[in-house]
């Protein structure tokens, strides 16, 4: 690593990236940590938020780019949630319960 | 000023999000996702990011953690009477997991560190948003360049309204 990387390295770009890699290794360690559906559903939108962090970041590098595709893992996010939240009132409707280690079968 | 803004904003989306993992009751966690979505929020202003900002808050802060806060009082999930959270093994391995995926991570992001600082692009940002307004430098090239994109996103969100009414709706005769 040379001197030059290391003193850019407190600069909110870099920050934001810092902060980006760990909110989702945060997001990954919970989805593989937890066995409450709803709360590993948080933890991969945690991971969205931080994908979406690095784009704005990079933004600032490569231009606007990378906030218009911001708007679209927003869009998807909102769809997913949906969707996802959807699955798990459905699965819920059967088993009574929202712990991922009771599905084990993929049809009802 | 700024800088330090910054500083707390992203401790605060840390902070929040290493508690939302290990809170037990999914309500508190839902509270402390909030907290880093709003966290983020003040990290994207600071970076100019202003309308990616403000849709962060509506639709996430806003939309998003209301239909889980909603999902959640509905299957009546909000005791907290079981722990959910896998051996203290699997805690271990997965503990090593997130490492090892963070320090890759940092490697890869470490090389844009430099260009990160120098940002060549954020003064030709900034100057656009003044001239075209904050909705307008984002507006523009969403409806020119990426409009195929926003129409097939339309599309999926679509098929994400009626595959959600066809997946909760109660099975009838």
């Amino acid at each position: 690593m040379t001197a030059d990387t290391l003193s850019s390295l407190g600069s909110p770009g870099a920050v934001a990236l810092m902060v980006s890699a760990l909110l989702f290794s945060i997001g990954v360690i919970g989805v593989l940590l937890r066995r409450n559906a709803i709360i590993v559903f948080m933890c991969i939108e945690l991971m969205l938020n931080a994908v979406n962090i690095t784009l704005v970041a990079f933004s600032r590098v490569h231009g606007i780019d990378g906030q218009i595709l911001v708007v679209f893992v927003m869009a998807v996010a909102a769809a997913e949630a949906a969707v996802g939240l959807a699955i798990i009132i459905s699965v819920f409707r059967h088993y009574e319960v929202v712990d991922l280690d009771r599905f084990r079968v993929l049809k009802w | 000023m700024a800088d330090f803004l910054f500083f707390l904003f992203a401790g605060g989306a840390v902070f929040g999000s290493l508690m939302m993992v290990t809170r037990r009751n999914p309500v508190t966690a839902v509270i402390f996702l909030v907290a880093v979505f709003f966290s983020t929020t003040g990290m994207f202003l600071l970076l100019d990011a202003h309308y990616i900002a403000a849709i962060n808050v509506i639709l996430y802060g806003g939309a998003i953690m209301v239909l889980f806060l909603f999902v959640i009082m509905l299957l009546n999930l909000g005791h907290a009477n079981w722990s959910d959270l896998r051996s203290p093994f699997a805690g271990l391995v997965v503990g090593a997991i997130g490492v090892a995926f963070l320090g890759m991570l940092v490697q890869k992001l470490l090389g844009g560190a430099g260009v990160l600082a120098s940002e060549p692009a954020g003064a030709a940002l900034r100057a656009a948003t003044e001239e075209q307004g904050i909705v307008g430098v984002v507006a523009g090239p969403l409806f020119t360049e990426y409009v195929v994109v926003l129409e097939v996103t339309g599309i999926l969100l679509l098929v994400a309204i009626v595959g959600t009414i066809r997946l909760a709706r109660r099975e009838s005769a």
